[in-house]
């Protein structure tokens, strides 16, 4: 599948801004960390930012932008529209929230209540994210269970990594995050490495056979495609990354996303703020452009079953 | 609404002969010419003539080669909408733009309310979708509704422009849902094929496979001697005909 650079944006953008806030919502309704002001400002603000920009992005390559609001309407069967009424809908916990931690200084009462509805919209949000992907049956490498796991631990870890970050500037103690960050991450880097041998060893169940229906002569493939020159559907569906390139990405993603951050995790989280700052934000920034390059595998590793009238051997 | 509509009775679609098709894009062109100007018109035609033609065409003629050696058989292959009745396309849509007929079984969409948002093209396993690039909206096979039902045209063409224009008539449209149809005879006669039946989408439209050659039915494989019309050796052949042999044979 072509990588739209808008769309890797949107879903990594927004993934983190869901996953910061989840985080920010629930040490602070825990008390896990206190209630600044200042603080729950930069991480619900950064969250938005990010969530925020995410969806400008995602609407940005839309033929009518427009007509965005139509996309409202269809929640009965699209994940796509669910995922919009969700984004949308997550606005109102989140501002009352702000509300709460911000002016009230409290996320007590009713405001603990938003700030748990914020937390399970946060999550619904990125599960439909996951879902739009998992529930075509059009490309293998998203039909997989491990889909929405992946989109799900990829936002949480690092939206974790982040908050870590703030709270270690405003020189907090946390090293409740700093710890379920490292097992996040090795449990996200199970999820990743399950997820890539499933879809290098299972190809997909339709083959040129069957989409021809030609099975009972013998083996087939294509000898002369419709065209002289790439379709539509070619460019946006037979965008295909070599191998070697696709094995040297996952390990960058390997060390970007997963090692660097535990081992500077690991390492700087309990030392003095002039470590642990540096430490904790480079962690942060190293998995941001691992789940970039993540994102951009899960696209250009996917093939879409349409290229087996195109030449494609197995879907 | 993009909830896929309660199954109807009648399924219109195309069975197509592979057996017969000769790969002559006839009905690709026709398909573009009547679309061009039609529910969907325009279709994009992005520098036809230079090096990089580009648009939008709702039937493809893709040539597949199948089987080994002499055995191989060479089959022309036009690809178009399937009319799905698990038409994922429709309920991906988040808009609604994207919709199957109650009446007939035809997905449409409707321009005024797609967002280009491409996830139906993504969703169809076929690759019939294709996106126009100057109105920002996806468009596809229609089966002519603006052909099947136009009560102007005269009846015997009131039937999809692909299906119209098939020099070798490898092309029929109608109700597969309706099990005494001539359509549905033929599926059942030439065993039609349901492509990718796996993805559980159901289209509707058949493939019919290409018959067993001749000589793979036992038969020599050579062609059968005709009697000559006119033997110029044979006895008793007169000079006309002699005449009229040197005539037909220059
Ligand atoms: S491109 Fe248009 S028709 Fe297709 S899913 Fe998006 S809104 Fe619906």
């Amino acid at each position: 599948m072509h990588p739209a650079y808008s769309v890797i944006f949107f879903t990594t953008a927004s993934g983190a801004g869901y996953g910061l806030i989840l985080l920010a919502a629930l040490f602070g309704v825990l008390n896990g960390v206190p209630l600044d002001p200042w603080f729950g400002a930069i991480t619900l603000g950064l969250g938005t930012i990010l969530i925020t920009g995410g969806l400008l992005s995602s609407t940005a390559h839309l033929g009518h932008p427009e007509r965005a609001w139509r996309a409202y309407t269809q929640w009965k069967s699209s994940w796509l529209s669910r995922e919009g009424i969700l984004a949308t809908a997550t606005y109102v916990p989140l501002v009352l929230t702000a509300w709460g931690w911000l002016v009230e200084g409290s996320l007590e009462g009713p405001f603990g209540v938003f700030a748990c509805i914020l937390i399970l919209f946060c999550l619904l949000t990125v599960h439909s994210t996951g879902m739009i992907y998992a529930t075509l049956r059009t490309i293998r490498a998203w039909h997989d269970r491990m889909t929405v796991p992946g989109y799900l631990c990829f936002a949480l870890l690092n939206g974790a990594l982040w908050f870590h970050a703030i709270s270690q500037m405003f020189g907090y103690q946390t090293p409740e995050i700093a710890l379920a960050a490292i097992i996040g991450l090795f449990l996200t880097f199970y999820i990743k490495r399950k997820y890539w041998r499933s879809i290098d060893t299972i190809p997909g169940p339709a083959t040129p056979e069957s989409a021809t229906g030609l099975g009972d002569i013998g083996r087939v493939r294509l000898l002369e495609p419709p065209t002289m020159t790439e379709n539509f559907v070619q460019r946006e569906m037979g965008y295909s990354i070599a191998r070697k390139h696709a094995q040297k990405l996952r390990r960058i993603c390997f060390f970007t996303y997963f090692l660097i951050p535990i081992i500077l995790t690991g390492l700087t989280s309990s030392s003095d703020a002039w470590i642990a700052v540096p430490g904790t934000l480079l962690a942060a920034l190293s998995a941001s452009v691992g789940v970039a390059i993540e994102r951009w595998l899960f696209f250009a590793e996917a093939k879409h079953v349409s290229m087996l009238y195109y030449g494609a051997e197995r879907s | 609404m993009t909830l896929l509509p309660p199954k109807g009775k009648k399924k219109l679609g195309l069975v197509i002969d592979l057996d017969t098709c000769v790969g002559c894009h006839a009905c690709a062109v026709n398909c573009k010419e009547w679309n061009t100007g039609g529910h969907s018109a325009p279709l994009p035609d992005h520098d036809p003539y230079g090096a990089d033609p580009n648009g939008v065409w709702f039937n493809r003629v893709h040539t597949f080669e199948a089987g080994e050696g002499t055995a191989s058989r060479t089959v022309h292959f036009p690809r178009s909408c399937l009319h799905c009745e698990e038409a994922a396309c429709v309920t991906v849509c988040p808009t609604g733009a994207s919709y199957k007929r109650e009446e007939d079984g035809i997905v449409l969409v409707n321009e005024d309310a797609c967002i280009g948002c491409k996830l139906c093209s993504w969703a169809c396993p076929y690759g019939a979708r294709e996106y126009d690039t100057d109105a920002g909206v996806m468009k596809k096979c229609t089966l002519c509704i603006d052909r099947i039902y136009n009560e102007t045209l005269p009846e015997e063409d009131r039937v999809p422009a692909c299906v119209a224009t098939c020099p070798a008539s490898a092309r029929h449209f109608g109700d597969l849902g309706d099990p005494n149809s001539d359509v549905s005879h033929l599926v059942e006669e030439r065993e039609g094929k349901e492509l990718m039946p796996e993805l559980g989408y159901q289209p509707v439209n058949r493939y019919l496979p290409p018959r067993t050659r001749q000589k793979d039915q036992g038969a020599s494989g050579v062609g059968a001697a005709l009697t000559p019309v006119t033997d110029p050796d044979a006895e008793g052949a007169g000079r006309f005909l002699r005449w009229v042999d040197r005539v037909l044979s220059r």
